[in-house]
């Protein structure tokens, strides 16, 4: 065997040009999401063999329609394309082109390969722009372009032998280049490239533009280059704005001479039929909600197979240690604190898979893009964007992916404002405590035949989080000062069926999101809950035991209630009991006691949790079984022998885990979407307020 | 002409219209990106059910935007 060599291309290209296809096609599931050095915006890589002796590491960058970023997916490629400086080059860039919206895509094309990179050019979508009369000319395109051009189809995967064997040659890179970068700012552009050392013209003029947004510039270089800035007087929106038309001007002689444009519109027909429909003012919201609630119906019927499945193979794998292991405080360790923490962050993995599911065919078809059309007013009259759609929706399965997918939204102030509601959307964390509580608050009694009233109680607390959600958005826009342009100029992409690999790629994606940013989080938190209910100040559980086994000889309880009473009087005289005393003064208006405290406490981290903490509280043998808490719950009487879960106090818990940020890995992504403490911070005191003020009201009206 | 200075946020419906310039600088770079150049032809294909944003067809593809940023491409 021979060494094997490894080489790096990055893929660039305009939405929707095929990018994420040609890449699942180049590296299956070969995938891996990291993220980029300074910037928390995920990258995608993957490997591909492009012969039995040469590896290529692919990166997928995001798309953008140009080099200026006007958002933050389209920062990364700055981002990585001005890195080159510092860091290693990628032996080639691989520009997808859309062949059927030829002139916009070959704006980019013009500007990656002015840097200088080894350009190749992998032309896409010829059969959709042959449908349109559009053809073309290669060698004619070969010769204006003087790049490696390679005929791709990247939904049936024609033409990859082709491209993989044009990335094994090495290419020439003729220092020739579209725009003169030294014609129009010549001395700047010369002291520039001098001082950092850079080798085209091109990257000096974008430093120039843009110096203040790059991340590999020290401050002091920053300032430098500003210092230069102004003494050449330089115009950077003016020369932008030149810069454009004169490549505009290139790529109008060039499709002069290599395409051909027969006028029939045949294809475009159907989807501008698709299009009067879905965005019609009756029709396209009632389609929309149609589509809104088959994902309902996914998250809620269609994923309790598969969700009871998970719960079956955690109770057997914990059955399996508890028979092979002596008996101690290792076994509950791993029994109780890991698998427990494990098993909270798996028992969502089938909702996040419908959801993206769901989103991904969405986005794929084409059709989300409309949605946002016909959100947009309305979603902006609460300060949000029509592109705020997207993770609102996702909101519903867990807030953390849902944050990252405001990335596309251009302006800051509404993706800010995005950000800071959609943890009020219910997530899946919130179901089972709303299982638990609403059925202790609502009989369950048939409305209408069909159904049920607990059923339609559910849906109005999703609601009510959703109203609560834009009610916040207003009220958090009408205080922040509207500097900023917003902008929601968005392509209307032509409808596509969606294609299997990809939408399994997206959810494979989201669902390693998940576990990952938000697992290892309820996973460390379960351990150290675990520890902190178990473990003790100097001997008090010592104390709570010998009490409990003196009961026991008196005769005051009976041998099998015995196990149970143990374990209640254990964790009362653990830290975590002594915290939910501690904190019961706060509480109390709410009309909660120190044990409420301790599941508060507990489910701090994540709000799951509190259905397995009221059933080690109230000595439930099966903590996993939601319907066993709830019937001890309801049998709980307070001093006076009336009961105690009265609807005042369970709609005062359930307005509290309605509302409160109850979900560590959600102030992390938070905190790293912001790049600060401040907006985590705010969103989570005006989240307590919220959860506080409503509970005391509920509390205070009903009781 | 009665109204010398009319933009794509005043076309109607199916109406067509050549860009001649714009208002707005930083919106003016991305919009011509997008493909909407001064010379190009324009044409209103569509508006969202509040009348607002809007949908253009330029350079054989369609774009859409609010009022606000279409009020900015100015036509001749």
């Amino acid at each position: 065997m021979n060494q094997v060599k490894r080489i790096k291309v990055a893929l660039i290209g305009n939405p929707n040009a095929g990018k994420s296809s040609l890449f699942n096609y180049l590296t299956g599931l070969n995938q891996k999401i990291g993220n980029f050095p300074g910037v928390t915006v995920d990258k995608k890589t993957g490997t591909c063999y492009l012969n039995a002796n040469t590896q290529a590491d692919i990166i997928d960058l995001p798309g953008t329609y140009s080099i200026y970023p006007r958002s933050l997916d389209e920062q990364v490629v700055f981002d990585y394309l001005t890195d080159t400086l510092r860091n290693e080059r990628p032996d080639f860039l691989v520009v997808i082109i859309d062949a059927s919206n030829f002139k916009r895509n070959l704006l980019l094309f013009t500007q990656v390969k002015d840097l200088g990179f080894p350009v190749i050019l992998a032309l896409n979508m010829l059969d959709v722009a042959e449908r349109g009369g559009i053809t073309f000319d290669i060698s004619a395109l070969h010769r204006e372009l003087n790049v490696p051009i390679v005929e791709i189809n990247a939904r049936t995967g024609k033409g990859l032998d082709s491209l993989k064997a044009a990335l094994i040659c090495p290419v020439h890179v003729i220092p020739d280049s579209f725009y003169k970068s030294s014609e129009v700012a010549g001395p700047l552009v010369k002291q520039i490239r001098e001082r950092f050392h850079i080798s085209s013209d091109y990257m000096a003029l974008l430093l120039a533009h843009l110096h203040k947004k790059t991340t590999i510039l020290t401050d002091i270089e920053r300032k430098e280059i500003s210092d230069l800035v102004e003494k050449y007087h330089f115009q950077s929106n003016s020369l932008q704005y030149r810069e454009t038309l004169s490549r505009y001007e290139d790529i109008h002689t060039i499709i002069h001479k290599v395409m051909n444009e027969d006028k029939m519109q045949s294809k475009v027909r159907w989807t501008n039929k698709i299009d009067k429909l879905v965005t019609h003012k009756i029709w396209g919201y009632l389609i929309f909600f149609i589509v809104l609630f088959l994902i309902f119906q996914s998250i809620f019927a269609w994923s309790e197979l598969p969700m009871s499945l998970i719960e079956d193979a955690f109770g057997w794998l914990k059955g399996l240690i508890n028979s092979n292991m002596s008996a101690g405080y290792l076994r509950d360790f791993i029994n109780e604190g890991i698998i427990s923490g494990l098993q909270g962050v798996f028992i969502f993995i089938p909702q996040i898979t419908f959801l993206f599911a769901f989103i991904a065919v969405l986005e794929e078809s084409g059709y989300m893009s409309r949605v946002m059309f016909i959100m947009d007013k309305i979603m902006r009259k609460f300060g949000l964007s029509g592109r705020s759609v997207v993770p609102l929706i996702s909101g519903v399965a867990c807030a953390v992916p849902a944050i990252m997918a405001t990335r596309s939204i251009e302006t800051w102030k509404e993706r800010l404002i995005t950000i800071m509601v959609t943890p009020l959307m219910s997530c899946s964390a919130r179901i089972p405590v709303f299982t638990v509580l609403i059925g202790l608050m609502i009989p369950s009694k048939p409305v209408l035949g069909i159904f049920n009233l607990q059923g339609i109680a559910l849906m109005g607390f999703y609601l009510l989080g959703f109203i609560m959600a834009i009610f916040s958005a207003w009220l958090l826009n009408s205080f922040m000062s509207g500097k900023g342009k917003s902008y929601f100029i968005m392509e209307f992409p032509t409808y596509k069926w969606p294609r299997f690999k990809n939408v399994s790629t997206a959810i494979i994606e989201k669902v390693r999101t998940f576990t990952f940013e938000a697992g290892k989080i309820i996973l460390a938190i379960s351990i150290v809950l675990w520890v902190l209910a178990t473990a003790g100040p100097s001997n008090a559980i010592e104390r709570a035991e010998t009490s409990v086994k003196e009961q026991l000889k008196q005769g005051a309880i009976t041998a099998e209630t015995y196990n149970n009473r143990m374990a209640s009087a254990r964790l009362e005289a653990s830290y975590a009991g002594h915290f939910g005393k501690f904190i019961e003064p706060v509480i109390n208006p709410l009309g909660f006691d120190w044990k409420i405290g301790i599941a508060l406490i507990t489910s701090f981290a994540a709000r799951e949790v509190f259905v397995g903490t009221m059933a080690t509280i109230y000595s439930v043998g099966n903590t996993d079984n939601e319907i066993s808490v709830r019937e001890t719950m309801k049998n709980q009487v307070d001093e006076n022998g009336n009961q105690y879960y009265t609807l005042a106090r369970s709609g005062s818990l359930l307005l509290f885990y309605l509302f409160a940020l109850q979900c560590m890995s959600t102030v992390a992504v938070v905190y790293k979407e912001t790049k600060s403490w401040k907006w985590p911070l705010i969103q989570f005191t005006y989240m307590a307020f919220l959860a506080y003020g409503s509970s005391l009201l509920f509390f205070y009206f009903f009781r | 002409m009665p109204n010398p200075v009319k933009t794509a946020a005043d076309l109607k419906i199916g109406e067509k219209g050549v860009i001649c310039g714009f208002t707005d600088e930083e919106t003016s770079l991305k919009l011509l990106e997008m493909g909407c150049l001064p010379g190009c032809e324009i044409l209103l294909d569509r508006k969202a059910p509040f009348g607002d944003p809007i949908c253009i067809k330029v350079c054989g593809y369609t774009l859409s935007m609010r009022l606000t940023e279409a009020s900015t491409i100015l036509l001749s």
